[in-house]
């Protein structure tokens, strides 16, 4: 009882900690770079990066610290010349593949960017299949409800 | 007192349902007609006591009765009376308690409304829907129960989650379970057919309207979910493809899917196999949903109660249901011949195409959901699955579904002509081209995205019109499409809704203005067409919070458009803060402001937006339930033209 109790009220503190929109802002004007072209370059990585200590946000959207240090670090990757990609890598290379919002296709991942696709040619093999399979099955398939059917329909169209 | 009696009226409603789900059962097995009439009975008692439970618990809430450990946790002394009675589901005891009234309310509802069945179908329907109740009934009082009492009380309880005081998250779980669990009723249909080892176009019948009443709560739970989002979360995002929210989609899309077979069964014969299996998987992932939700395996933004332990329960009620039911499925599959013959070019294919894009798309948000867990597992990779996969991974397959959707919803039954029916639909398609380059052409500089969706949404919503102008006939054409059925009205109007929701999702994507700044008392700044300026920031008081008030005037073009009070609120008995951002609402555009901190100058730090066609999203969305409605009051009429016309003859799909 009383360990469940601890581990609740644990628990509440977390998620206050973790959850909390803070009522800081999540881009605050003091990050944004004096050059449109690169802060939109840095609004956009920062849309596909992970904040990690926050429940399934990215930095762009999380008021964490921790958010706000990947911000200012994706900015001065960008400043300092990076193209996107070595931006991303840079980061990646620090904080690990957690990070990255949008899965890369490396290893085992291309099975999740195929699966949609892979999934949906089948589903039309199958489909196709069946369609003419529908379209070449017997007439006397199409001679409608059997009496005993016609029987029952009657009924339940009466109420 | 009335604690016990609700926590004693629920041990009863247990034991009511694990009657109705053997002694119907076998009754239905071996035609004995009284063991088969113990059902109806109790499903409408086991409904009373536990509509008793729950409200014994909500009288709990209400009065701030603190000897209940739920109450002391999730309720306090100064919340207003709409979330002391939101908070009895504001919490996972409470809310697996609404789960299993729902689970016996649509059970009552099938005893009283299911007169047309065959007694065997019906005992046996009964019966499975009892079965989900025991499960859940056993879950409730052995890992959740709500009833306990605390030995020493406290003078006050720690209070409701603040984010969840609100009146859209108030009205929100209710609406989802609704939908969750109304989809427990085509499972119990599904599953009672296969004992039953029948399934005809009138099962299709009986089937649809439980469907359409789950699919039309679930389209009005995630509406107002993904509204409370919008203007709860501080930053205007209206979905975030987080696992919860994705636990309420994929039952979503299949429960779509399911609506458009059992069309099929029930005009045609066919497709009975993959509508039965497509019965399972909803309430399957309806079950999946409560599973991500209640353990927490995949954390995110909505998992405010959680517990590893109740998650293997819950994973054991899923593993028994469905694959139980699919295990009887193989079984008794070769039962479902199909009858109805019909061409590549048809209705029947298009609904085909329809099941494919909505169940595959389906899979793949399941897929993206799950993937994580499954690299962690499997390759010991920690990885991350977010919004940018599944914008670009899912929303191809909503494309497909809008272009082919007003073709499809035209073709006739059995045999059809792409061209003709294409033809007919030209003037649609230069109008709905002709609006796409207009967007292009008024827009400088920016993305396809808006020019795109103004056609598909068009392309939907006018398609959808269309295809009521054609039913018509030729003369008197106005009063002719008011005498169409109601079915016919409701596809027209949930088709166009979903374009509409499609249009306002790429406009608001597309066209948004941000500005983040420091703003200081009185000095103006423009956003887009807009002039702002903070007049003012004031410190007040509400029932159960500290606020920080900003009062924001907006101009267009001189012209004052609206004042608006963005607040930072404090919640001191949770210690939690919450943004309140002020939108104005309009028809065409919403703008959204939020009040930041102080900084060392006395200024603030705001944020300002200008959201495009924010309210078409909700607007599109509340066309689709209307929709869902219209087809759904249809019924009794629906029932009454088949009879007059043959099947041969094809008569209109809604």
């Amino acid at each position: 009882m009383m360990l469940r109790l601890l581990i609740l009220a644990v628990a509440a503190l977390l998620t206050v900690s973790v959850l909390a929109p803070a009522p800081a802002l999540a881009v605050e004007p003091d990050e944004v770079l004096a050059d449109p072209a690169l802060e939109s370059r840095a609004r956009e990585l920062s849309k596909d990066l992970r904040c990690l200590v926050c429940r399934n946000e990215s930095i762009d959207e999380s008021n964490a610290e921790l958010a706000r240090d990947l911000r200012v670090l994706v900015r001065e990757r960008l400043v300092a010349g990076d193209s996107d990609r070595e931006a991303m890598d840079f980061i990646v290379d620090r904080y690990g593949e957690y990070v990255l919002l949008r899965p890369t296709t490396g290893g085992a991942n291309w099975l999740l960017w195929a699966a949609g696709p892979l999934m949906l040619l089948a589903a039309l093999v199958i489909a196709v299949f069946y369609v003419r399979g529908r379209a070449r099955a017997p007439k006397a398939a199409e001679q409608g409800l059997s009496a005993d059917e016609r029987e029952r329909l009657r009924k339940i169209l009466k109420d | 007192m009335i604690t016990e009696l609700g926590h004693f009226a629920l041990i009863l409603a247990f034991m009511i349902a694990i009657v109705q789900a053997v002694i119907p059962l076998i009754g239905a097995h071996k035609r004995w007609p009284g063991w088969m009439a113990v059902a109806e009975p109790a499903a409408q008692a086991q409904f009373l006591f536990t509509a008793f439970a729950f409200g014994a618990l909500t009288w709990a809430f209400i009065t701030s009765d603190f000897s209940l450990k739920l109450v002391t946790l999730n309720s306090h002394s100064a919340k207003p009376m709409l979330y002391k009675i939101s908070g009895t589901w504001g919490n996972h005891e409470g809310s697996m308690l609404l789960w299993v009234l729902i689970v016996a309310l649509f059970g009552a509802l099938a005893s009283v409304f299911g007169g047309g069945l065959p007694p065997t179908l019906k005992a046996r329907v009964l019966a499975v829907q009892a079965a989900i109740g025991v499960a859940f009934y056993a879950f409730i009082l052995f890992t959740s129960n709500p009833f306990l009492r605390l030995t020493v009380p406290p003078f006050d309880g720690q209070d409701l989650n603040p984010l969840l005081q609100d009146p859209g998250l108030a009205f929100h779980p209710p609406f989802l379970y609704l939908g969750y669990v109304g989809l427990s009723m085509a499972f119990s249909f599904a599953v009672a057919a296969l004992i039953e080892g029948r399934i005809d176009a009138a099962w299709g019948r009986w089937v649809r309207p439980w469907t359409l009443a789950a699919w039309i709560f679930l389209t009005i739970g995630i509406g107002l979910g993904s509204w409370w989002a919008y203007y709860e979360l501080g930053w205007g995002g209206f979905w975030f493809w987080d696992p919860v929210e994705n636990a309420s989609f994929m039952p979503w899309l299949l429960a779509a899917a399911l609506l458009h077979s059992a069309i099929v069964v029930e005009k045609r014969e066919a497709l009975k196999s993959w509508t039965i299996l497509l019965a399972i998987l909803a309430f399957g992932f309806s079950l999946i949903g409560t599973f991500i939700v209640r353990s927490g395996i995949i954390t995110s933004v909505h998992a405010f109660a959680n517990d590893p332990e109740r998650g293997v329960f819950i994973l054991f009620i899923l593993a028994f249901f469905t694959g139980g039911a699919l295990t009887l499925f193989a079984a008794r599959a070769q039962v479902m011949e199909a009858k109805g013959v019909f061409g590549m070019v048809s209705r029947e294919s298009a609904l085909v195409a329809n099941n494919i894009l909505l169940a595959v798309s389906c899979f793949v948000v399941f897929f993206g959901t799950v993937w994580p867990i499954l690299a962690e597992m499997l390759l010991d990779r920690k990885l991350s699955v977010g919004p940018p996969f599944f914008n670009s991974a899912f929303t191809p397959f909503m494309v497909a579904l809008g272009l082919i959707m007003p073709v499809g919803a035209m073709l006739p039954w059995k045999r059809g002509r792409i061209g003709r029916t294409a033809w007919q639909l030209r003037y649609v398609f230069v109008l709905a081209v002709s609006l796409g380059v207009l967007a292009w052409a008024m827009q400088t500089g920016k993305s396809a995205l808006g020019p795109v969706g103004l056609f598909l949404g068009s392309w939907m919503v006018f398609g959808a019109l269309a295809d009521l102008w054609l039913r018509s006939g030729k003369s008197g054409r106005l009063q002719r499409m008011l005498r169409l059925p109601r079915a016919d009205w409701g596809k027209a109007v949930a088709h166009g809704g979903l374009g509409i929701t499609i249009f306002a999702i790429a406009g608001l994507t597309a066209w948004e203005q941000e500005d983040i700044r420091v703003a200081r008392i009185g000095e103006p700044f423009d956003v887009g067409a807009f002039t702002l300026v903070l007049t003012d920031v004031s410190r007040e008081q509400g029932p159960n919070y500290f606020t920080t008030k900003g009062r924001v005037e907006v101009t267009r073009n001189g012209q004052s458009e609206a004042v608006m009070f963005p607040e930072k609120r404090d919640y001191p008995v949770s210690r939690m803060p919450t943004t309140e951002a002020a939108i104005d609402y309009r028809v065409t555009r919403d703008v959204y402001v939020v009040l930041g901190d102080q900084q060392a100058d006395g200024s603030w730090t705001m944020r300002t937006y200008i959201k495009p066609l924010a309210n078409w999203i909700w607007g599109g969305s509340i066309l689709m339930a209307l929709g869902g409605l219209l087809s759904l009051s249809d019924r009794r009429f629906r029932v009454a033209a088949g009879a007059r016309k043959s099947p041969e003859a094809g008569v209109p799909a809604e």
